[in-house]
């Protein structure tokens, strides 16, 4: 029966003493060692967190620099191109201003070939004229030279007239 | 633990000459003993009990103050009870004796008033009027072996964070105590009394090294079996700490359940508060009476087995040895496993403790 009713003594012991070991612990052991292990909790959430923040920055940064790199790559293609089409057009425009050129200084040659040909034509036609009325001249003083020969003509060109 | 294959020989015969070394020592005594017959339910009982001395060994026990309160403190040694020459009574057929000084008598360990200078028995009981013990006892003077401890180690294992900071400590005792407190702290408290649990963290720590300690210290031998968790005295007064923290703790949440039980017809309160009152209060008995009992029978058994020694080291000395062996390897193996039941005791207080607190402060859910 003894075992299993409480003394009064070890009641008033146990009291006091637990009481005394939670307010000195409490304060002396239990607040730091809790306020310390809360703190490194909170040290180790913010490292985390800071962690995949970096981890974040640094994907971010990464597809940035792969943006940049493929809009490098894309700008160098375009300028390439562009060089490309330019010298294309630069070429072409020079030959064809080359050709043109040459046609209009080909054209140009035919053009007084062509007047220098009717300016030796036209003098030829007049030299044959002259050489013609000369001639002429020189045939018809023949012709005429005496009576006779004149009635002759005269006589041709009445019959050629009454022909008509 | 898996010892090394050549490590396993050797270790059985250590542990087998030590068994027969504690053994052969135990029956020896036995034999040396008074003469009387061996009593071995008066014995256990004795260990289990608190005391006003601490019993070293036969002949070896150290005196503790004895403090009591009769028109005044009076404060004198226990050594003038256990000195004095024991009184002679006769309780039914049996003979008991009682210890006289200054007007007081020591009988079973419980402190009268002389009358006329005699302890008068009745019924098998003293008549005699007590008086209030505030004697600093066996299991007092335990108690306070294990504040001190728990001072020296804890105060010991803050002085770390003052000096390296929020450092995860790299040597010290703090490294042994700091999963402790985490485990209380975040694996107890925090799953079951949910975000205001902070408040009770330090109750609980205190709880439980309070009661692990205790536990502990009622293994060392060479101690008088120092019983304090075992005894009912102490685990009320702990029990108590959780059911007054509980009450006070309680929201309109927790008491309108007791006193007004939801979706209950009002015609059936007289008999659902009644259960519930019932419910309230046997939480703290169950934490009281279940760390007396476990505590108590770990340290019957173990007495029980060393006491069969003597029980047949009186029938036969060869008896006696024959069974030590058995018995203390019985004893030990006991002693293995009241390591793991004082822990999950301190553990299994402090967590229904927690229960307790958390269902007080829970909000309610709809």
């Amino acid at each position: 029966m003894d075992l299993i009713t409480p003394g009064i003594g070890l009641v008033f012991w146990t009291t006091l003493s637990f009481l005394i070991v939670l307010f000195i612990l409490s304060k002396a052991a239990w607040k730091p060692m809790l306020k310390a292990l809360k703190e490194r909790e909170e040290n180790i959430d913010g490292a985390l967190a800071e962690a995949e923040k970096a981890r974040q920055e640094m994907a971010s940064l990464q597809s940035d620099n792969e943006k940049l790199l493929k809009e490098a790559r894309e700008e160098r293609d375009r300028m390439l191109t562009e060089a490309r089409d330019t010298h294309g057009t630069i070429v072409g425009k020079a030959k064809g201003d080359a050709k043109a050129e040459a046609d209009r200084l080909i054209a140009g040659a035919r053009e007084e070939i062509r007047s220098e040909k009717r300016a030796a034509q036209t003098e030829i036609k007049n030299m044959v004229a002259q050489l013609s009325i000369e001639i002429a001249e020189k045939v018809i003083k023949e012709r005429l030279s005496n009576d006779e020969k004149q009635k002759a003509l005269v006589n041709s060109l009445i019959e050629d007239l009454n022909l008509n | 633990m898996v010892l090394p294959r050549h490590m396993n020989t050797p270790a059985i015969k250590t542990i087998a000459f030590f068994l027969f070394f504690i053994s052969g020592t135990s029956v020896a005594l036995a034999g040396s003993s008074k003469g009387e017959k061996f009593d071995p339910g008066g014995t256990i009982l004795h260990h289990v009990k608190d005391a006003h001395e601490i019993h070293v060994m036969d002949g070896v026990s150290i005196s503790l103050p004895i403090i009591i309160y009769d028109d005044g403190l009076k404060i004198f040694s226990s050594s003038h009870f256990y000195h004095s020459e024991p009184k002679e009574v006769m309780i039914g057929d049996a003979k008991e004796h009682y210890y006289a000084y200054n007007g007081y008598a020591l009988f079973h360990e419980k402190i009268y008033k002389l009358d006329h200078g005699a302890l008068h028995i009745e019924d098998g009981h003293p008549h005699n009027e007590k008086v209030a013990d505030f004697s600093i006892t066996k299991n007092v003077s335990g108690m306070l072996f294990g504040v001190f401890m728990m001072f020296m180690l804890f105060i010991a294992a803050a002085k770390h964070y003052k000096k390296h900071g929020i450092a995860a400590p790299k040597k010290g005792i703090v490294r042994a105590v700091e999963p402790l407190v985490l485990f209380i702290s975040e694996e107890v408290a925090r799953p079951s009394i949910g975000h205001k649990y902070q408040r009770y963290v330090p109750f609980l720590l205190t709880l439980f090294f309070f009661i692990w300690f205790g536990n502990l210290l009622g293994l060392i031998p060479f101690l008088g079996g120092m019983n304090f968790t075992g005894n009912i005295a102490v685990t009320m007064v702990l029990a108590s700490f959780t059911f007054i923290i509980t009450s006070f703790s309680g929201n309109k949440h927790y008491w309108g359940h007791i006193f007004a039980p939801p979706g209950v017809p009002v015609a059936l309160y007289p008999l659902l508060i009644p259960i519930e009152i019932i419910g309230v209060l046997s939480k703290p008995i169950v934490l009281m009476l279940r760390l007396f009992a476990n505590i108590t029978a770990g340290h019957i058994i173990i007495l029980a087995f060393t006491s069969l020694i003597f029980i047949f080291g009186e029938m036969s000395t060869g008896a006696g040895y024959g069974v030590s062996v058995v018995s203390m390897a019985f004893s030990i193996f006991m002693n293995f496993l009241e390591l793991l039941v004082g822990f999950l005791q301190a553990y299994v207080f402090v967590l229904l403790s927690a229960l307790y607190f958390g269902a007080a402060v829970e909000e309610v859910h709809h």
